[in-house]
């Protein structure tokens, strides 16, 4: 019996690239630079690339081992039903346990709903947030709260809240002509 | 090499001229804007005759980040080749003016809207905020318009290659197609998000658009249009920068190699730009700030060439000790004092790019002034101080006429003003900006809150340092007037670098677009197949049009 060939078309491809032209070229273009850069090119190009090298390796750690990445919430809500849809139908601060918060927040030209949010200092808070009409910039000046906020996703970011005190919360994406009047508050109490 | 004061044929020099009438009048609208707009952030002025901020706004970034770059770099693009790759033929150059009068088109389509207040979308036009369709429309033929341009000069460079088989190509005229393709497979995307979604959806032919798809698309586009800007900027740099203090270029190849990396890696890095968006999982968004970064070898690569041929020159005119060259260099010329400012304009604005793209670290900046600034670092002084260092050659070669020493010390003054306003603005945004306050955002206390206040003074500087620019931009558009009508007539140099007799030869392999573009899409498909499809298979609800709140 003939054996049936795998179509696998994109390592075909791929590999098609490789054998017949990538590698050879490679080769040849590395050997090419080589012998064309400047003694003191080498060495400033090696001690540039090795930073880079390792400050890409800071990013990722921090990043994939550290848990510190930006926002990217892969939840979807229907933009149309925003107000009918738990939890967003009742905005606001709910306690989870212990000093864990969530904030499920409404934005919309050009308001936040609920204005104010208070939340006791040391809190650790995940702020849910999603939006009626168009794209909004979800910041938290001082803080590290920054994220997009696009009709059909709920956007989500934990911010843990050392210190008391008023931040103040504002819309950092163009959403019209009222953008600049967009705002809320956290106040952090003892 | 061509004799460097021998004019360019006369048909295409005014080609080449109608570009830059457009971009200088860009300009002089879009400066007048930026201004108004710094004078409103600092609480102390209100614009009259119901002229909105965010209008003002477009108009600012339409002009002067499509308009002005896209005509004064095609114009400078087809003066290249026709300097360097010989005269074009009459068909090609009727091919220039169809794409000139296609994008001049666009721009009155898109002007019109924004001053009819009907697009006040920003440059970005952002789903699901919906303009007039004739800004949508008016944008996609400043893009058709420049890729008949594009098109006219890709048959031109090929036929000089079947004229001239086994040659290497004239350095000019390859970074002048390495540029044009870069913008050819950019704007693919943005011309397939307008084409396909905002203009179908603006006339209501379609109900709702995918806002998540247009971002990517539009940031697809976004970044290597950037590098769009840039790379002409740097064709001044290696070619033309050399010539003019009378040194050689350091490498031929290196060159090109440089410019072959810049192709590869602005285009598949567009996520960088949406790093704090919903519905892209973050090891993709991770990715393409590993791609996003590899555009720092060819960045540090061109920044020893550059400074490596200033060096070599300044030590064959007898220069001594470690920094003696830096002496011999000719500060009294603005076409070499320009660009070396926006050289230097280069090295902070390319570090806040590195912090900008950061991955996690983009939370700190993201939608802040901080970016503001960075690109007023990078486009608006890097950049634009280049670009007017051409135009004090270009120009007075094209309409055989001389810079006067009265102008060149004039167009030296306007280097050190737009420095100094500069400086100012774009630090004060950079401040601003850490403390959190929003870019794109008309005056506002937030209710007179302690954080929002804070940020007072460094608006207040920003606008110090915009007015200083708007007289930077009463100086150019002086210049600019003189060299093209009232300069005295004569011969003026269109100045081409020679290759250092020490530099290697050039190998043919930097000439194989086949495989570069090649490999270019395969990047591409990295970088953005999986992520891409994810998104369309996961979107939620498509979103309406917003058209009220403008």
């Amino acid at each position: 019996m003939k054996k049936s060939k795998r179509v696998k078309p994109l390592n075909d491809v791929l590999s098609y690239f490789m054998r017949k032209r990538l590698k050879k070229e490679y080769e040849n273009l590395k050997g090419e630079v080589a012998m064309h850069l400047h003694k003191l090119e080498k060495i400033w190009l090696t001690f540039g690339i090795g930073i880079l090298i390792v400050f890409l390796i800071i990013v990722g750690v921090g990043a994939f081992a550290m848990g510190h990445k930006p926002a990217s919430s892969i939840k979807t809500i229907d933009p149309e039903k925003v107000t009918e849809t738990a939890p967003f139908d009742n905005p606001g601060l709910i306690h989870i346990e212990g000093n864990k918060y969530e904030v499920n927040l409404v934005a919309e030209a050009f308001a936040y709903t609920p204005s104010t949010i208070e939340i006791p200092k040391g809190a650790e808070v995940t702020f849910n947030v999603v939006t009626k009409d168009v794209v909004h910039g979800f910041a938290i000046a001082g803080t590290n709260v920054n994220m997009m906020v696009e009709p059909g996703y709920i956007s989500t970011y934990t911010q843990t809240f050392s210190k008391t005190g008023e931040f103040l919360v504002l819309c950092n994406e163009y959403c019209g002509v009222g953008h600049h009047l967009m705002m809320s508050k956290v106040e952090v109490t003892e | 090499m061509a004799n460097s004061v021998v004019r360019i044929d006369k048909r295409d020099g005014k080609l080449a001229m109608a570009h830059f009438y457009v971009a200088f009048a860009a300009l002089f609208i879009g400066g007048l804007a930026g201004l108004l707009q710094t004078l409103v952030r600092s609480g102390k002025y209100t614009l009259p005759a119901g002229i909105g901020y965010y209008q003002l706004l477009t108009v600012h970034g339409v002009l002067l980040g499509l308009v002005l770059t896209t005509f004064f770099i095609i114009g400078f693009l087809f003066s290249s080749l026709s300097k360097t790759a010989g005269t074009l033929s009459s068909k090609r150059r009727l091919a220039g003016w169809i794409g000139f009068w296609t994008m001049a088109i666009g721009t009155t389509s898109t002007a019109t809207t924004i001053l009819l207040g009907e697009a006040s979308v920003l440059y970005t036009f952002y789903a699901p905020l919906q303009a007039h369709p004739f800004f949508y429309i008016g944008l996609a033929l400043v893009v058709v318009g420049s890729w008949i341009s594009g098109f006219a000069m890709f048959t031109h460079f090929g036929q000089w290659k079947k004229q001239n088989p086994g040659q290497v190509t004239p350095l000019l005229s390859f970074m002048a197609i390495m540029t044009m393709i870069l913008w050819l497979v950019a704007t693919l995307g943005v011309a397939a998000s307008v084409l396909i979604q905002f203009i179908p959806w603006s006339f209501g032919w379609i109900e709702t658009i995918d806002v998540l798809i247009t971002r990517t698309l539009f940031w697809y586009f976004g970044h290597p249009l950037v590098y769009f800007w840039l790379l002409p900027a740097y064709m001044a740099w290696y070619v033309i920068i050399p010539k003019i203090i009378g040194g050689k270029i350091f490498s031929d190849a290196l060159a090109r190699l440089s410019f072959v990396l810049f192709l590869l890696f602005s285009i598949p890095v567009g996520f960088h730009h949406q790093l704090t968006e919903p519905g892209i999982d973050p090891n993709w968004k991770y990715l393409q700030v590993v791609l996003t970064f590899m555009v720092i070898i060819p960045s540090l690569m061109t920044a020893f060439s550059l400074f490596a041929t200033f060096e070599l020159y300044g030590r064959s005119k007898g220069a001594k000790g470690l920094f003696g060259w830096f002496r011999m260099l000719p500060w009294g010329d603005a076409r070499f004092l320009a660009p070396f400012i926006g050289m230097l304009f280069f090295i902070p604005g390319g570090a806040g790019g590195i912090i900008n793209a950061s991955f996690q670290m983009n939370q700190v900046i993201h939608n802040t002034i901080w970016v503001t600034g960075h690109f007023h670092l990078t486009v608006a002084a890097t950049v634009i101080l280049t670009f007017f260092g051409i135009a004090y050659w270009l120009i007075p070669h094209l309409t055989g006429r001389v810079m006067t020493k009265a102008m060149n010390r004039l167009a030296v003054i306007q280097t050190i003003v737009w420095t100094i306003g500069m400086t100012f603005m774009s630090a004060a945004m950079h401040f601003a900006g850490l403390l959190g306050a929003p870019r794109r955002s008309a005056f506002s206390t937030y209710g007179d809150s302690a954080q929002a206040m804070e940020w007072v003074p460094y608006q207040i500087a920003q606008a110090i340092g915009g007015s200083i620019l708007f007289i930077g931009i009463i100086l150019i558009v002086i210049i600019f007037i003189n060299l093209a009508f009232f300069a005295p007539k004569g011969e003026t140099e269109f100045p081409v670098g020679e290759v250092s007799e020490e530099a290697e030869k050039t190998p043919m392999l930097l000439e194989n677009w086949k495989l570069w573009v090649g490999v270019l899409l395969v990047l591409i498909f990295i970088a953005y197949s999986i992520p891409f499809v994810d998104m369309i298979q996961n979107a939620p609800p498509g979103a309406k049009p917003f058209k009220h709140i403008l």
